[in-house]
């Protein structure tokens, strides 16, 4: 029973937070200076996923090179910057990552 | 192009995330039985709830005993930056019927936003960019549902989930998706702000450090963008 509450408060909590904006949105007009603080959203929350992902590992803060998955995020992105081909970075990182957690076990 | 192409568009472009999501789906599956759920409890709360953060966050405070009013509420904490995601698409989903927009923030997700607000910023005037939405998301649930029952299943036969390295997809493919936007100042000052505290602010609980992450990165780039002499 308790598990029916649980399963229904957190479906209900999660599905609330999405819809409310969703819901309510033609009768929003955002404001031009929101509009543009929003530009923002994309780069710095997929900034704020990834920095923590890689350079925090389960003993702190690693910038060496023996932190595979920082060997992989310049790998990507150096081929992003210079090709901004999506498909690419997301390949070759992948791979230097795999290739250089390989090299160092 | 037509719905159809726009909906296997976003199935595909949401790929990447797809399989950096299988270790946890799979994670989930295997120990929220353990942690204190019924298997059928499991599959609902992927089903229902479809939060992958939200989930693992429950199941340790299952685990700890925990009642589930307090599980609840930190459900509603963790997500808040659904709603930073839901005030972004807005201009893009306000002209769309009531049970698009029901169905749609249902799949809102990290992944689906980050491959989604790319779609509605591109230059085309496409009038079917909510089939792309529906597409990428269909996809990443479907995906969740399946190694969420895999993880219950044999999940305990499988090799340790979060030893793979598949989880780096989501990385290197959000690595390359903020690329593109680093072309102003404003934005770079932003991203680098927003790393940065994100490092600093990661011992927080309830992914509070993302949303302080965010909020900080956007201030500075709306800071930066005023007083900085040019730019683009």
């Amino acid at each position: 029973m308790t598990e029916f509450f649980l399963i229904a408060g957190m479906a209900i909590a999660t599905f609330g937070i999405r819809y409310i904006m969703f819901g309510a949105s033609s009768h929003i007009t955002l404001p031009p200076a929101l509009l543009g603080a929003l530009r923002y959203v994309p780069p710095v929350v997929l900034t704020a996923i990834v920095v923590p992902e890689v350079l925090l590992q389960s003993d702190g803060l690693d910038v060496s090179y023996l932190n595979a998955r920082l060997i992989g995020a310049i790998a990507a992105a150096i081929v992003g910057g210079a090709t901004q081909n999506l498909l690419l970075t997301i390949v070759v990182g992948m791979a230097v990552f795999f290739s250089w957690q390989a090299l160092l076990s | 192009m037509s719905p159809r192409r726009e909906f296997w568009a976003g199935a595909r472009d949401i790929l990447p995330l797809i399989i950096g999501a299988i270790p946890f789906g799979i994670i989930f599956g295997t120990l929220a039985p353990v942690s204190g759920l019924s298997a059928g409890g499991t599959m609902a709360m992927s089903g229902l709830v479809f939060a992958g953060s939200s989930q693992f966050i429950a199941m340790g405070m299952i685990a700890a005993g925990t009642g589930w009013p307090l599980i609840v509420m930190t459900t509603f904490v963790v997500n808040l930056r659904h709603l930073l995601y839901a005030v972004s698409l807005v201009p893009h989903v306000k002209r769309l019927p009531q049970r698009w927009k029901a169905v749609l923030a249902f799949w809102l997700t990290d992944e689906a936003f980050a491959v989604v607000i790319r779609r509605y910023n591109a230059q085309d005037a496409s009038p079917f960019k909510h089939w792309y939405y529906l597409g990428a998301a269909i996809a990443m649930y479907s995906n969740w549902q399946l190694c969420t029952l895999l993880g219950i299943t044999v999940g305990r036969a499988l090799p340790n989930a979060a030893e793979w390295g598949l989880d780096f997809a989501m990385s290197v493919t959000f690595i390359g998706m903020i690329i593109p936007y680093l072309k102003t100042k404003p934005m770079a000052i932003a991203v680098v702000v927003a790393g940065v505290v994100a490092l600093a602010a990661d011992p927080l609980p309830h992914k509070l450090g993302l949303m302080m992450a965010a909020m900080a990165g956007i201030a500075a780039g709306v800071v930066g963008q005023r007083i900085l002499p040019s730019h683009a």
